[in-house]
């Protein structure tokens, strides 16, 4: 339809000036979806650019692929301490002292991450308490990491004595990655269906009996993924155990859990902090083994998920 | 029938053990409870002794933190500024992207590439800080040098787009989240009024999503101001008043670690400056996380 046609139906000549630019254009209305979808493309690109980029520029400091640089991610590497000479130097304290606090953190969080979970969706009552443990998990979640280092610097390390200890690591980690736990063990228990729960009860058991029996089993894949999930952001943390005062040079391996201690990602930390073009190329490695063992964890994850997936 | 109708009376063992495990449960559930006023009490506790000794008065209003040095200034706004500056930056970097990425996954894209691009972009999440801030130092800096040449070698640009690539995911996860949630008799109603897709997904589904986009943005910038290593370590050490990204500054988090990497007994000046910095942190994200909460509930559209 023309402008003149239009006017003949009065229209005035404004408004019809106004729908012809939006009819007449119709090109162009859908041209500007084709830029947005282009413009999407290229931020997805860009983010999984980067991470290509970080991933295969770590590989060739570690471990001069590329570049036909020095290969320091050797046997060495995982067998001695730390040094002040970077060709001597080594992660083993390190690996070690993560895995150790991980272990106790794990033992600390899942029961108790669990335990929160199975409370507020089978027990709980719709009360002022509920509502308070509620939005303290949503807000604990929120939390920046460091200030939980300033806490467990407080309460663990000074007021119950634990001194820069691993207990005092774990013990911080384990209120971290709390909160990630409880909310991925609420879904999984809220998603197996009421009618179990019925079946269980219309056969004479208690309700622990039927938590323990008949829930849990249903709901251990999705509590088994979220838990992983937890462990493999406690595994990557930094800040907090530095403020908690883990040590940057260890050169020894832990004896007990009240012992000082480092860890991978602190160890990467110290030699990136190091002048020497040396020290961070070992740190490189140290990004090579952390990534590694991340994505071995993630994978399992993604494998217990699709092993455990249930429909109803 | 509701459940408590079908469940058999205990006998009076089986009661005591169940009400036990009950008990055991509730313990369990109070320690995020615990844990908050863990965290208040322990940061409150410290911060007044702080402004026992130094004046609030002084610590809003002086300009120089210097509090490691001979001659002490417990000024907060070199330390607030840099965090402001590295946290925009972040932003400049992540809204616009983790946006775009939002409505093209989900108003645009595939149910198929959504599958895929989804938990590829996840990845990004899961990389250690420590590994983004070696990323800003050893790579992005030396690259930015080749435009800039007057950047140092310590600066908020390099750290600040870096974080804000961290968050990428992070703002477009939950956007997308948002934008899903709109029903699609909106989406229906818009075609069916001659709209074309671009104008589906800006003018009617972006805008019945706003609330939850605007929530996604808040909390990545929450995340943005307490994200410590990668500031720590590409930033610098350098407590400066200014909003210019070429040179190093200090961030509140950045200070935490530099002092905490020190052997700083208790009871020092030092210990207690910790703790104010900490506090003034956690009142800044909490702000931030409570005011994204609130935007949520308060402005979601609510749809049959």
């Amino acid at each position: 339809m023309s402008t003149q046609e239009r006017a003949s139906v009065n229209v005035q000549p404004a408004e019809a000036e106004r729908i012809d630019r939006g009819a007449g254009n119709l090109k162009w209305r859908h041209f500007k979806g084709n830029i947005l979808t282009v413009l999407g493309w290229f931020s997805i690109i860009f983010g999984l650019g980067t991470l290509l980029v970080l991933i295969l520029d770590v590989l060739n400091r570690a471990t001069g692929i590329f570049s036909g640089g020095q290969n320091w991610l050797t046997w060495e590497f995982f067998n001695n301490f730390d040094s002040r000479f970077a060709q001597r130097a080594g992660a083993k304290a390190a690996i070690v002292g993560t895995l150790y606090t991980i272990s106790l953190t794990i033992l600390f969080a899942f029961p108790l991450g669990v335990a929160a979970a199975i409370y507020l969706e089978e027990y709980a009552t719709d009360n002022w308490f509920t509502r308070l443990v509620e939005i303290n998990i949503s807000n604990l979640a929120a939390v920046p990491s460091i200030i939980y280092g300033l806490l467990g610097l407080q309460v663990f390390a000074r007021w119950l004595l634990f001194g820069r200890s691993i207990l005092t690591g774990a013990l911080t980690l384990a209120l971290l990655v709390l909160p990630i736990i409880i909310v991925a063990s609420r879904e999984s228990i809220r998603a197996v269906p009421l009618s179990l729960r019925q079946a269980s009860y219309a056969l004479g058991a208690t309700r622990w009996q039927t938590v323990w029996h008949v829930v849990l089993p249903q709901a251990v894949g999705g509590i088994l993924t979220g838990s992983i999930l937890a462990v493999s952001r406690a595994i990557g943390e930094t800040a907090p155990l530095i403020t908690i005062g883990a040590l940057t040079f260890v050169p020894f391996l832990p004896r007990d859990i009240f012992d000082i201690f480092t860890v991978l990602p602190i160890q990467i930390f110290n030699w990136t902090s190091r002048p020497q073009d040396d020290f961070r190329s070992l740190a490189a490695a140290g990004i090579l083994v952390l990534l590694a063992i991340l994505l071995t964890i993630n994978a399992l994850a993604i494998y217990l998920r699709n092993r455990y997936q249930k429909r109803y | 029938m509701a459940v408590t109708d079908l469940r058999r009376q205990p006998n009076l063992v089986q009661a005591i053990g169940e009400r036990i495990i009950q008990i055991i449960l509730l313990v369990a559930a109070s320690i995020s409870v615990l844990t908050t006023a863990g965290i208040v009490f322990s940061l409150l506790s410290e911060t007044i002794a702080f402004f026992n000794e130094v004046s609030i008065v002084e610590f809003l209003t002086e300009t120089e933190w210097t509090p490691l040095f001979a001659t002490k200034k417990f000024g907060i706004w070199p330390l607030a500024s840099a965090t402001f500056l590295t946290s925009a930056i972040a932003m400049l970097v992540a809204v616009p992207l983790g946006l775009i990425a939002a409505i093209f996954l989900s108003e645009f894209a595939s149910d198929r590439i959504r599958r895929t691009v989804k938990p590829l972009l996840e990845i990004l999440a899961g990389i250690p800080t420590v590994v983004y801030g070696y990323f800003a130092l050893t790579f992005l800096t030396p690259l930015l040098r080749g435009f800039i040449p007057e950047l140092s070698i310590f600066n908020s640009l390099s750290a600040g787009i870096v974080m804000g690539v961290m968050l990428i995911p992070f703002v477009a996860s939950l956007s997308e989240d948002a934008l899903s949630a709109v029903p699609n008799s909106l989406r229906e109603a818009a075609y069916g009024l001659g709209s074309t897709r671009f104008e589906v997904a800006t003018l009617v589904v972006t805008p019945a999503a706003i609330s939850g986009i605007v929530a996604s943005i808040v909390l990545a910038f929450s995340r943005a101001v307490g994200e410590t290593m990668i500031v720590a370590i590409a930033a610098g050490q350098n407590p400066r008043l200014t909003l210019d990204p070429t040179v190093p500054v200090m961030t509140m988090t950045s200070y935490i670690v530099q002092v905490s990497l020190g052997d700083t007994p208790y009871g020092t000046i030092e210990y207690y400056t910790l703790y104010a910095v900490g506090f003034t942190l956690f009142i800044f994200t909490f702000v931030l996380n409570i005011f994204s909460y609130w935007m949520v509930r308060k402005f979601r559209e609510v749809y049959d």
